[in-house]
């Protein structure tokens, strides 16, 4: 009975990881996309993971996300099975993913009045709610024009607030800042490193920006071919390779040669296409 | 800091069947929101339907060659093209998802909470809402032309509700083609292929006593047969129902709940 209360209970799964996978393994046909991962991440931490492209961090994020079943092995978010528990395990997630989440035909206020609805957020909660992620997100002045006339900072911050509304106690950010001037991406960090102060929320994300990783991060993983070859805080990664050494020598001491040659062409359309739309 | 450790939320309210109702209006509504934004798609469907009553309708009045059972053909033919309307508007409705699938909209509809049966008939909800517009339009024209219409609740009503059905079955018969197909390009030309064999294996524009014996087998499978012969004896002064109104709304239920089925096991693959 005590391992079923625990997991009905997502307070008491507050205590353990935010994420904990077992032997987690996604194949597409003949390719080994996550290759038997096993890892944790802490409740409350900004987690980033790295790698190159085709390293397996979107299919990770997916089966994560419950998006994409695992070919095997389980996982743990927030305490429950994304397999046998994914409405739960939605319950208690955000997800902001690469591409654009937010709808360009709607107005900043409605894309969040939709997302409260899905929810469940109901008034007078929602409209407070709102009203105090626009104030947040610094989007208060624009919230009643079209999406497709934002910027690409603005529109990424909309999407954090709307992936922030049911207050989850995970949240997914899938290369948060790809196609942001520096400007645009600093407000994002900012943003990204208030939620975890206000909200207490567990920041899950990618990135491969060796800059956004060392300034957010308080533990960074290298993912390569399927499987996670280090994980740690920045300062002591860096500390491995020696005294003098960047997140970037780390990266390419763990990616190694093979970097960004196994990008697959639709991928790198879409990547593109978001990061054009953003601009 | 006041807010740190707040719960979620207290009770679940996404839960239950009135959680499961609001989160299907919420998908609705998104939908709904955007053409109100920019109806102009909405004006772009009457086109057909004026053709197919002012032009074809008009000649095809003269041949007196189509048995209609005592109507004039005009008569005949308004509720076919009123069901044509809404077959033609719902049936690329699917496209609209791999739109949304291109740009990532979809995965925050599936990252959250909402069932996905609320997810499917979220988008037949709003394709609903779009057919009561093509259904004024279908009844503008008709009064205009001199097709002898009932008019009342009960024939609004009716009316009404078949166009409703037929358009949720289309439309959600169109998100299971897009599920299967995943590509814009695809998807146009399954679209293209589909809709002009459900259009003449039905009872739209000709009675099935006319139709050869292998045309007849599938225009009685084909959902269009009973919308369209539901709408002929709601709408039309005179208008007769074939299978009677019981079968065609029997018939057109049971489509929709198969599809609604069918869609909901289909929907999650739509992004992988």
């Amino acid at each position: 009975m005590t391992s079923v209360s625990s997991e009905l209970h997502p307070s008491a799964s507050k205590v353990s990881a935010a994420v904990q996978t077992l032997e987690l393994t996604r194949k597409f046909e003949d390719l080994v996309a996550v290759d038997h991962l096993s890892f944790s991440t802490a409740s409350g931490s900004i987690f980033g993971l790295l790698g190159p492209n085709g390293a397996g961090k979107s299919t990770l994020i997916k089966m994560l996300t419950t998006l994409l079943p695992p070919s095997g092995g389980t996982a743990l978010v927030a305490g429950f099975d994304v397999v046998r528990q994914p409405r739960e395990v939605r319950r208690r997630i955000g997800y902001v993913s690469q591409m654009l989440s937010a709808d360009g035909d709607l107005t900043g206020y409605e894309n969040l009045l939709i997302s409260a609805k899905l929810y469940g957020i109901r008034r007078p909660e929602r409209t407070q709610r709102i009203a105090q992620a626009l104030e947040f997100m610094e989007l208060t002045q624009a919230a009643g024009k079209v999406v497709r006339h934002y910027s690409g900072g603005m529109i990424r911050r909309l999407e954090i607030a709307q992936s922030m509304l049911h207050r989850p106690a995970i949240l997914f950010l899938d290369e948060p800042t790809v196609g942001l001037d520096p400007v645009a991406k600093q407000a994002v960090w900012h943003r990204i490193q208030a939620l975890r102060g206000e909200f207490d929320t567990t920041i899950f994300m990618t990135t491969h920006d060796m800059e956004e990783a060392d300034q957010l991060c308080d533990v960074v993983a290298f993912m390569h071919s399927g499987r996670l070859l280090a994980q740690g805080p920045p300062a002591d990664l860096k500390a491995r390779l020696g005294p003098d050494a960047s997140l970037g020598d780390v990266f390419i001491h763990y990616a190694g040669a093979s970097i960004a040659e196994e990008g697959e062409w639709t991928n790198v359309a879409r990547t593109r296409s978001t990061a054009r739309r953003l601009e | 800091m006041s807010h740190a450790h707040e719960a979620p939320l207290a009770a679940w309210s996404d839960a239950g069947w009135f959680g499961f109702l609001r989160q299907t209006s919420a998908v609705a509504e998104a939908d709904i929101r955007k053409l109100l934004h920019d109806p102009m798609e909405l004006l772009t469907r009457m086109v057909q339907p004026v053709l197919w009553l002012a032009i074809f309708g008009q000649v095809f009045s003269r041949t007196r060659a189509i048995p209609t059972g005592g109507l004039r053909y005009l008569d005949f033919m308004t509720p076919g093209v009123l069901a044509q309307s809404v077959l033609f508007g719902a049936i690329f409705y699917g496209i609209s998802l791999i739109w949304e699938r291109d740009l990532g909209i979809v995965h925050k509809f599936l990252v959250s909470p909402t069932p996905r049966a609320a997810l499917v008939l979220g988008r037949a909800a709003s394709s609903m809402a779009r057919s009561l517009c093509q259904m004024t339009l279908v009844y503008l024209l008709a009064f205009l032309l001199g097709v002898q219409l009932r008019f009342g609740i009960g024939a609004f009503a009716g009316v009404a509700a078949a166009v409703m059905l037929g358009s949720a079955i289309f439309s959600t018969f169109s998100l299971i083609a897009a599920c299967i197909v995943k590509s814009r390009e695809r998807f146009m030309g399954i679209g293209q292929v589909l809709t002009m064999p459900l259009f003449f294996a039905s009872n739209a524009i000709y009675p099935l006593s006319m139709m050869p014996g292998w045309l007849r087998s599938i225009a009685v499978v084909n959902p269009l047969t009973y919308q369209v012969d539901a709408l002929r004896a709601l709408m039309i002064q005179g208008g007769t129902s074939m299978f009677g109104l019981r079968i065609d709304f029997a018939a057109q239920l049971f489509a929709f709940a198969v599809l609604v089925a069918i869609a909901t096991k289909l929907y999650p693959k739509i992004i992988t």
